[in-house]
């Protein structure tokens, strides 16, 4: 039924541009002048049309749902029952008025059931002949607007500047949204389990915090020792500096070499399959470490007389390195190409060689940039999900032996939020708050990363 | 002094070639991992593109059906085909134990059953004839027949037991035993046993969030873009935008897992496991690329279009709509296109909204439960049996087909349409 309405609001949207337009040609047929195309004649119409029709449309969507709420549970309002029995009681009603209630049908809920369904119906009746009135009055309001002499190209651009502006908003609501989702909860952790604790705690054991019997008063007693997350800090910070060390190397003189030395043809080819390897899903990596280069290290281990766990650190972090190669070495390509020519002919007269021009010369020119394609690779590294996952341990062990396993900020959310979730329940916002310092821990490197190669970049421009 | 000077510029000549030595490797070796990445790939996947088949005669037999004489269609399909399907088994050894008939049974899948009453359906003639029909063979029998199965192994290491071998070994030498394209495998639901397991559920569900995804991410983020690049006005608030585009383009995928989860799961009610919260939230994630995208081709621009349709007297909004926008479309577009290749391979922010349950029906909609291929890729990479090896391999051999093919139309179409300005 909303649909039909949505697309009957679009429709009639359409065909009012049509009638718009249509007015704005008879009115030139008598000669006179229009101060606008005829198409903004229409879409000034379409706009009357729809605009108010889709504000009602989408207020209505949304409290209709509170309203219905409000009325039924106003017969419940004294007796005694406490909010979380009323929402049951609610939920109760709305299967029954479904016909898909298994429980008890006691003669209250029936007659609840029964106003739930008159509710309903009156509103969407209500709904429909609200829309049609207000799609009717715009209608005629906007088609005795349309003359000539009234002006309809700056009300649509204005009306359409405010549309564009709207959609810029996307991106700070997003962010909004993402603090947001992380703060309360995080807040709500740090009630019970003290910042302290959570910083400097070096037992990570979240399956201790059961999913606790929400009847049951909160013992924040109870969870000391569990959410200590230095060691999946520590993991996270050490996966990352083992994906750098395989990274960074191999990143930095592939990027060089393509830009220095490189021929165009060279250039052309080993670009672009450099930088498949950023372009293939993290899973894929994930799987590839788990099933080749986890038990491939392993066997190296065994026959070296080492003890190597198969879901080992260096595993998880050797195939990150892999992923990021292509980061560092596009960047540090971009940067060092940009360093001006001038530098490099001073130095070849000079005598130098070419490698000594690029050690001596380029490379600290370039430095600011590459260093800031580093951090970018770092915060890569970091909020990396799938590899160690997949890869990793998903115990957390406080260790820097990279033979054995051990678990990250990323990998932790994820092994506390598959499944069900119970939201109030320290155990999930234990996830909640390692999402927030993620999110921290990523923004400012990112913040700072991209204020070096900014600064880097104006030096030169 | 001279042989010194000619030793210090050997040592550097030396040095320089070194240096070229490592930068050649660095390419080298980044180029071979990609290259055994794609072998090991490959060399696991492509086979599960075939499926292993016993072929076993069945007697269509009346009674064993519990069927009347000249049955009618209705009857054939309400037919009880499972003591047939049964008895066809056992019959392929008449002096097994009970223990082996159950061996015997479980040599095949458990949709014997429904494969043996697809045939008497199409044929209903059959009844109290003789019929080699075509039965799937368990995943560790498909395993031994394509030579993954480690056969040597003591029998109580492997769940293949040694009369079921023996029993295939029969049937193999009999030419019963027959590999062909394995068609379930794009046609098939996910299924907890790896001979029935196919990725048509979590291929819909993918779909249907990169649709989703592409209706909500594409007209926001372009008229975003269009807004950013021709209308803001340079001030704080417009800079203060920008900063948050380019922090969103580097925050963790993670992190709109939990956007999703707590509030669109949480706060809005949307339906869990659905690609509608899946395709949201990658939404949300592929923003930021295509306002990257779309303000770098409309960058591209050169300011003589603009000029010469505001010296014809267009508005500021009709340049842009009528000639800035349309040009600038061609990079827009691929910048989506790779945008929609990323949130396909996106993994972590499903997971955290539910789209690792287990859903064995095709999802009609963006309101059913569904898994996405990547997703099926984890689900599957954690299950132990050795028949969901190669079918990951395979999974991910689809997966990749896509983003190859997606990646491969964003060049085309900016190669193609976009035009050079010089």
């Amino acid at each position: 039924m909303n649909l039909v309405i949505f697309i009957f609001i679009v429709l009639l949207g359409f065909t009012s541009y049509y009638f718009g337009r249509k007015k704005a040609y008879s009115i030139q047929a008598t000669n006179t002048r229009l101060t606008a195309l005829p198409q903004f004649y229409g879409y000034y119409l379409a706009i009357w049309c729809a605009i108010p029709a889709f504000i009602i449309y989408s207020l209505w969507a949304i409290f209709e749902p509170s309203i219905v709420k409000l009325i039924i549970l106003s017969d419940y309002s004294n007796q005694g029952y406490l909010d979380d029995e009323l929402n049951l009681i609610y939920e109760k009603t709305k299967s029954l008025s479904r016909g898909q209630f298994s429980g008890e049908i006691t003669p209250y809920l029936e007659t609840s059931a029964e106003k739930y369904l008159n509710l309903r119906s009156i509103a969407q009746n209500s709904k429909v002949v609200l829309i049609l009135a207000i799609i009717i009055a715009s209608i005629v309001y906007g088609y005795k607007r349309i003359s000539s002499n009234n002006r309809t190209r700056e009300p649509v651009e204005k009306f359409l500047n405010a549309v564009l502006f709207t959609a810029s908003l996307a991106a700070i609501l997003t962010t909004i949204g993402i603090v947001f989702s992380l703060i309360f909860q995080t807040i709500d952790f740090f009630k019970v389990i003290p910042l302290f604790d959570f910083i400097f705690g070096t037992h990570w054991y979240p399956a201790k915090a059961f999913v606790r019997d929400a009847s049951e008063p909160l013992d924040p007693s109870m969870y000391s020792d569990t959410f200590g997350a230095v060691p999946i800090f520590a993991g996270t910070f050490f996966i990352a500096l083992i994906a750098m060390c395989v990274a960074i190397p191999i990143g930095l003189m592939s990027g060089i070499y393509l830009a220095e030395y490189a021929s165009t043809k060279v250039r052309q080819y080993a670009k672009p399959l450099i930088e498949i390897l950023a372009g293939i899903p993290t899973v894929v990596y994930g799987f590839f470490a788990a099933l080749t280069v986890g038990p491939f290290l392993k066997d190296i281990g065994t026959a070296m007389g080492l003890e190597v766990s198969a879901e080992s650190a260096l595993a998880a972090g050797g195939v990150m390195g892999i992923m990021i190669i292509p980061f560092i070495s596009s960047l540090s390509d971009d940067v060092i190409t940009s360093v001006p020519q001038g530098l490099r002919d001073g130095s070849y007269a000079m005598g130098a060689t070419k490698s000594e021009t690029i050690k001596k010369v380029i490379f600290p020119a370039a430095l600011p940039g590459i260093v800031g394609s580093i951090l970018l690779g770092v915060s890569r590294a970091v909020g990396e999900t799938m590899i160690v996952v997949m890869a990793s341990g998903l115990a957390a062990n406080l260790t820097f032996n990279p033979l054995e396993s051990t678990s990250t900020i990323t990998a932790q959310i994820v092994v506390i939020l598959i499944g069900d979730q119970a939201f109030g329940d320290p155990k999930t916002q234990a996830a909640f708050a390692l999402g927030m310092t993620l999110f921290l821990v990523t923004l400012s490197l990112n913040i700072f990363a991209l204020r070096v190669v900014k600064k880097y970049r104006e030096k030169y421009e | 002094m001279n042989k010194n000077k000619e030793k210090l510029l050997d040592s550097r000549y030396r040095a320089e070639k070194r240096f070229q030595f490592y930068g050649k490797s660095a390419i080298f070796l980044a180029l071979l991992f990609l290259t055994i990445f794609i072998f090991k790939i490959f060399s696991t996947g492509y086979t599960a593109f075939q499926k292993t088949w016993l072929i076993v005669p069945v007697t269509f037999d009346a009674e064993t059906m519990y069927l009347d004489e000249n049955p009618s269609k209705e009857d054939l399909k309400d037919a009880d085909y499972f003591d047939l399907a049964l008895q066809t088994m056992f019959d392929l050894d008449k002096s097994a134990s009970e223990k082996q008939q159950n061996d015997l049974k479980r040599m095949v899948s458990y949709f014997f059953e429904r494969e043996i009453k697809r045939e008497l359906l199409n044929d209903p003639s059959l009844i109290g004839k003789t019929k080699d029909v075509y039965l799937t063979a368990s995943d560790d029998l498909d395993q031994v027949f394509k030579g993954n199965y480690p056969r040597d192994l003591p029998e109580d290491q492997r769940r293949v037991t040694d009369y079921q071998l023996k029993i295939f070994d029969q049937l193999v030498e009999q030419g019963r035993v027959e590999s062909k394209f394995n068609l379930s495998f794009f046609t098939y639901p996910d299924s907890r046993e790896a001979e029935l397991a196919g990725i048509a559920s979590s291929f819909m569900g993918s779909i249907f969030s990169i649709l989703v995804c592409l209706v909500i991410a594409f007209p926001v983020a372009v008229l975003a873009a269009i807004y950013l690049e021709e209308f803001a006005p340079k001030n704080r608030f417009t800079d203060f935008i920008e900063v948050n585009i380019n922090n969103l383009a580097a925050v963790p995928s993670i992190v709109f897992g939990l956007l999703g989860l707590g509030i669109l799961l949480a706060v809005f009610q949307l339906p869990r496991s659905t690609p509608l919260v899946g395709g949201i939230t990658l939404s949300l994630m592929t923003l930021p690329t295509i306002i990257i995208a779309c303000r770098a081709s409309l960058k591209a621009v050169p300011p003589s279009i603009r000029e010469a349709a505001l010296a014809m007297g267009a508005s500021k909004m009709q340049t842009t709509m009528h000639h800035t926008v349309p040009l600038s479309m061609p990079g827009t577009l691929s910048g989506t296109i790779i945008g929609l290749a990323q949130a396909l391979g996106e993994t972590a922010p499903l997971i955290l909204i539910g789209m690792v349950a287990f859903v064995n029906t095709i999802p009609g909609s963006p309101l059913d439960p569904a898994a996405s291929l990547p997703v099926q890729i984890y689900i599957w990479a954690e299950s132990a049996e050795r028949g969901f090896v190669e079918k990951v391999s395979a999974c991910i051999m689809v997966l990749l087909g896509f983003l190859i093919i997606m990646n491969l139309f964003a060049q085309i179409i900016r190669h193609k349409f976009e035009k050079k300005w010089s």
